[in-house]
């Protein structure tokens, strides 16, 4: 076990006016590690992503990746680290796929931002994949537009884990699904994410499916972490009032 | 006397910000130490706590006052106050518990949920499936199941394949809540064969067993927990 985290943030601060949306906000991300950040619309889950992910700049704080200052560094930079060392699946697959392009263009033009230029190993490549989030290679030339939202979604996937990034960033990756294609996606994203040791930091509303991807929770209320620890731990015996109410309000299939 | 486990001033109450703040205690100042090779029986009414201390046992429930010592590798770990990255390293290697009921993942069969655990340890796919097909079959899961997610299966039978992922491992401590609640007379002597190999490999075992039978087969001696009197 390595004994540095891979993504480390201290005392990120950020204000829209009056309204914190992060206060106060320390993280660590270790090498294979998912962590879910949960919390009702509003409470600055999706903010402390954007910041994470060096997308937002805060009023105050740092955020270092893998020795990396993130706040610091260029444009140029950041958007190498995107492309060779980080993942990012939002939560509308149309805001990570290119609609224009081809199934197999979406994963193959990943792998070429990072150098491959075999054209038939990039198919193949594009065509494994598409295996493995259960897409039928034979849409393979089929524009994404044409797809279901459950299967843009598993295509956004493909694209951001082709080029193995050691840390991918999720925002809400279920929303918007149906019920039975979330499983489906949540399943895909559980054997993936442990079959290539990825770190996960995941953006959720959804507790059973921080619970079933997560090893560690963070709850967050109002732009604070009010509680964290092991996932169990926190759903089975949570201790903030907050996390109590939220656990309290999730409907037992 | 060496120990495996050892919870010393172990104290648990639970506060229910949602009821008023109304605080319950439940453990308050427990000792207990269990020895490599050793079953130790929890006894006491239903909800004197004795689930409740497994939990905590197992990091499950946070404790709020003393200390859980439990050996791990070479060195000692403190589950009360341990973080959450070592908590996972502690379950994976040291540390096992079945429970009652398995918690079904939807789309995974049998197979790889007895397996996962052997894979995250480190040992390679063909190996940890072969040696989870050996403990389904074992526990009497019919092989036609073992391609199954266990969802639509009956109680016992998904029972078994908690037991099967439990004792898989082959883990230094076991926690065991009810292992053989819901099983026949042939597979409840398939389960008291497994504790008595774990304890002679020299794990150290705490169970909570309602059945009778099994409890005075397995347990080397029983240890009380019992109510707390209401909070004043």
């Amino acid at each position: 076990m390595s004994e540095m985290p891979l993504l480390s943030a201290r005392d990120l601060q950020l204000h829209f006016g009056r309204i914190a949306a992060l206060d106060h906000v320390d993280l660590d991300i270790w090498p294979g590690e998912v962590v879910a950040i949960v919390g009702e619309s509003g409470s600055g889950k999706t903010t402390l992503l954007r910041v994470l992910s060096g997308m937002m700049a805060p009023d105050a704080g740092r955020v270092v990746f893998d020795g990396q200052d993130v706040l610091a560094m260029g444009e140029a930079a950041r958007r190498n680290l995107m492309r060779t060392q980080w993942g990012f699946v939002h939560q509308n697959p149309r805001d990570g796929l290119r609609m224009g392009v081809s199934a197999g263009g979406n994963i193959g033009e990943r792998l070429m931002a990072v150098g491959a230029r075999h054209y038939g190993n990039i198919r193949g490549e594009a065509t494994a994949w598409l295996k493995r989030v259960e897409i039928s290679p034979e849409r393979i030339d089929d524009l994404p537009r044409n797809f279901s939202g459950g299967m843009q979604q598993r295509l956004q996937i493909a694209r951001t884990l082709v080029t193995r990034p050691r840390l991918v960033f999720m925002d809400e990756p279920t929303g918007g699904l149906d019920v039975s294609v979330q499983a489906r996606l949540l399943d895909m994203i559980r054997g993936l994410v442990a079959e290539l040791g990825l770190a996960v930091l995941i953006v959720t509303h959804d507790i059973a499916a921080a619970r079933l991807l997560a090893h560690r929770i963070l709850v967050m209320r109002h732009g604070q972490v009010v509680e964290q620890g092991l996932t169990d731990r926190v759903l089975d015996d949570p201790q903030h009032p907050y996390t109590q109410l939220l656990v309290a309000s999730v409907l037992a299939a | 006397m060496s120990w495996s486990l050892r919870a010393e001033g172990l104290g648990k109450s639970f506060t229910l910000h949602l009821q008023g703040g109304v605080t319950m205690p439940v453990l308050r100042g427990l000792e207990l130490s269990v020895a490599p090779g050793e079953c130790v029986a929890l006894s006491g009414p239903s909800g004197a706590g004795k689930s409740t201390l497994m939990r905590c046992l197992y990091g499950n429930y946070g404790a709020e006052a003393g200390r859980i010592l439990l050996r791990h590798g070479d060195g000692v770990v403190d589950i009360a106050t341990a973080d959450a990255r070592t908590m996972r390293e502690v379950r994976r290697d040291t540390l096992g518990y079945v429970s009652q009921f398995l918690r079904v993942i939807p789309r995974v069969p049998a197979l790889e949920i007895v397996a996962e655990p052997l894979m995250a340890r480190g040992m390679a796919r063909d190996a940890a499936l072969a040696k989870a097909e050996a403990m389904l079959t074992r526990l009497n899961l019919p092989a036609r199941l073992h391609h199954l997610p266990p969802a639509t299966f009956s109680g016992g039978e998904q029972q078994r394949v908690n037991l099967a992922r439990g004792f898989a491992p082959a883990y230094p401590v076991l926690l065991l809540d009810e292992p053989t609640a819901s099983l026949d007379a042939a597979n409840r002597e398939v389960v008291i064969g497994l504790i008595r190999e774990a304890k002679d490999r020299g794990a150290a075992i705490i169970g909570i067993f309602h059945d009778a039978e099994v409890r005075d087969r397995v347990a080397d001696r029983l240890f009380a927990v019992t109510p707390l009197p209401e909070a004043a």
